[in-house]
């Protein structure tokens, strides 16, 4: 199972750099863009100093990405230090997919973000979530850069 | 309120003569709309006084005209008739009710004659109407009606349906609503109402403020029930809503986001997905002893289901081959079968009242479809390409289907619209739904009359 999502992340980022190669002449910017991933911090906002409030995702993927998980060891480290903070994690997904779907897939994101911050003993008492699937976009472009932003879990402050 | 008492008035329809079975016209729909049969709706006729006193109470000018133009509008909308110019037309509407001179409306080509008269009869609305098939010169049907004024616009719709039912062989789809998503602003904070209106765009009603967002309504088959999610206090949940008396409950108590809810054939349970540490099943809840049932348990996302017409089997949508594919099952949730196998995935999965057929969304190298599969999976059939589209549901005679549509925006993000679109099952005769505003999640009720 493992060694099929590495090969997949492996296929993806070959098929970025195929992409790449083929867009080049149009100037596309896709160097935001990892292996299908957003790796900007257009849209990023900071709990606090250091700490970004948001992790991203491959299209139709809830796996944390080495860079989704050094945000979230962050995010714990943050939270551990302010034990009195509870959170909501809020799963998102692109418009490229039935709004149910979203739905689903968006409460699967957060998840994968919530059960990766109680490995860092944060506990699932402070954390609830929540999926808006396709129905908050931070971008509203229809593109695979805006897309990407759009795949997301975005750790808010409850209280 | 007062309006919605409408719907439990009963029509008093009486058959004025008994409908003899020539070989006489007939439509077949199983085909594209490339011939539309012509047809003259004659302008009901009406008497002075009958007519003074419905403007006063409807303040309608003419509501003989009034009438005919919703049944001439509904021929024409579902692709299968060509109503013809009334200005052609040779024959007054009080002597062409009476009898017809078929040769002036075979001057015209129409084949299909519409009349009829309306009166005042005790503060009622009277009206009948007759189907005439021009060529073999013969009257096809003769039915009254009697009902409150109020309910001019409906018996437009019933005449249609009945027309439709005569000519077709099938049941029609006038007399019906649709609920949908009503949607305003900006794309990343759409602010959503449930809105209700009569299938042909009329008496347009929002349902909720929309103070929170609201997705996926759904009419219950047997009543005038919805169920829908709404993030009422950030909680998305199912709820049902009763729009006679508009009282709202939530379905159930379960410790997370349930969602895409539908209503079993009967109209007793509600179908849904719940969703709990990343993992969505398929549940049921019957709403008479409150019973909840687990029907799928897989650690793959089940959603979107829907049951075949006999309550027997659910069709739903699950990744648990990977990606987005229709599977079917028994109705305790054994038995599940894979159907979707073309290139692509496939959501959405909706169940023909007819049972046949099960309507789908495809997404397919950066397309989306509808389209219909048997319920084997076989004989896949795209009705319509676009950029987004999704959601298909069923006209109650399962000959039409209702969708959204968005569009797609440019670099900054402006020109997103989203839209109600129907389609026959043959694949033509795409029409978009005028709506006050966007509108998405369209669900489409059964005939009000039986």
């Amino acid at each position: 199972m493992k060694l099929n999502k590495i090969l997949k992340n492996a296929l993806l980022v070959l098929l970025a750099c195929f992409a790449l190669s083929a867009c080049a002449t149009k100037k596309v910017s896709t160097s935001q863009i990892q292996g299908d991933v957003y790796t900007g911090t257009d849209t990023v906002e900071y709990l606090a100093s250091g700490v970004p409030d948001r992790v991203f995702f491959a299209t139709n993927e809830s796996v944390l990405t080495t860079a989704s998980r050094e945000t979230l060891r962050k995010q714990a480290a943050w939270l551990r230090k302010n034990s009195d903070v509870t959170i909501v994690l809020e799963g998102h997904a692109d418009e490229r997919g039935t709004r149910e779907y979203n739905l689903a897939l968006g409460e699967r994101r957060a998840n994968a973000a919530k059960d990766y911050l109680m490995t860092y003993g944060i506990s699932s008492d402070r954390i609830s979530v929540l999926s808006y699937g396709k129905e908050r976009p931070v971008d509203s472009g229809s593109n695979p850069l805006a897309w990407s932003k759009n795949r997301r879990s975005v750790t808010v402050k409850a209280n | 309120m007062g309006k919605s008492k409408n719907y439990l008035i009963s029509f008093l329809i009486i058959l004025l003569f008994p409908v003899k079975s020539f070989g006489l016209i007939e439509v077949d729909i199983t085909r594209g709309n490339l011939n539309p049969l012509p047809v003259a709706v004659s302008p009901l006729s009406i008497d002075d006084k009958s007519k003074k006193s419905f403007e006063k109470l409807l303040k309608k000018k003419n509501i003989g005209s009034e009438i005919s133009l919703i049944v001439e509008n509904n021929l024409k909308t579902s692709g299968l008739f060509n109503p013809l110019d009334k200005n052609a037309f040779l024959q007054a509407p009080d002597i062409a009710n009476l009898k017809p001179r078929f040769e002036d409306w075979n001057l015209i080509k129409a084949q299909a004659l519409i009349t009829g008269k309306v009166s005042n009869f005790e503060d009622k609305l009277r009206v009948e109407f007759r189907l005439w098939d021009v060529l073999a010169g013969k009257e096809m049907m003769a039915l009254a009606f009697t009902t409150v004024p109020n309910n001019w616009r409906r018996v437009g719709h019933i005449i249609s349906d009945k027309v439709y039912e005569r000519l077709t062989g099938e049941k029609g789809y006038f007399d019906t609503r649709i609920i949908y998503v009503a949607e305003e602003g900006p794309k990343t904070k759409r602010i959503k109402k449930l809105a209700i209106m009569d299938q042909d765009g009329a008496n347009n009603k929002f349902l909720t403020l929309g103070n929170e967002l609201v997705l996926t309504p759904r009419f219950n088959p047997t009543s005038q029930m919805v169920t829908y999610l709404s993030y009422f206090r950030n909680l998305p949940r199912v709820y049902l809503l009763d729009i006679e008396t508009g009282i709202q409950e939530v379905v159930g108590d379960f410790p997370g986001m349930t969602f895409a809810p539908r209503f079993s054939p009967n109209g007793k349970k509600i179908i849904m997905s719940f969703a709990k540490d990343g993992n969505s099943d398929i549940y049921t809840m019957d709403l008479e002893n409150r019973i909840v049932e687990k029907i799928t348990n897989h650690p793959s996302i089940d959603t979107s289901p829907s049951y075949s017409p006999d309550g027997k089997y659910i069709c739903f949508n699950s990744d648990r081959s990977g990606y987005q594919q229709i599977y079917v099952m028994k109705s305790d949730g054994s038995n599940v079968k894979r159907i979707s196998f073309g290139k692509g995935i496939y959501g959405t999965p909706v169940w023909s009242p007819r049972g046949d057929l099960i309507a789908f969304t495809k997404l397919h190298k950066g397309k989306f479809y509808i389209g219909v599969m048997r319920i084997d999976g076989s004989g896949e059939r795209l009705l319509t390409e676009n950029y987004y589209q999704e959601a298909p549901s069923w006209s109650p005679n399962g000959r039409v289907l209702v969708f959204y549509r968005e569009t797609k925006t440019d670099d900054q993000g402006k020109g997103f619209s989203a839209k109600l679109w129907s389609i026959d099952l043959t694949g033509y005769n795409e029409r978009i739904l005028k709506t006050p505003t966007d509108g998405s999640d369209p669900s489409w009720s059964s005939l009000l009359s039986k």
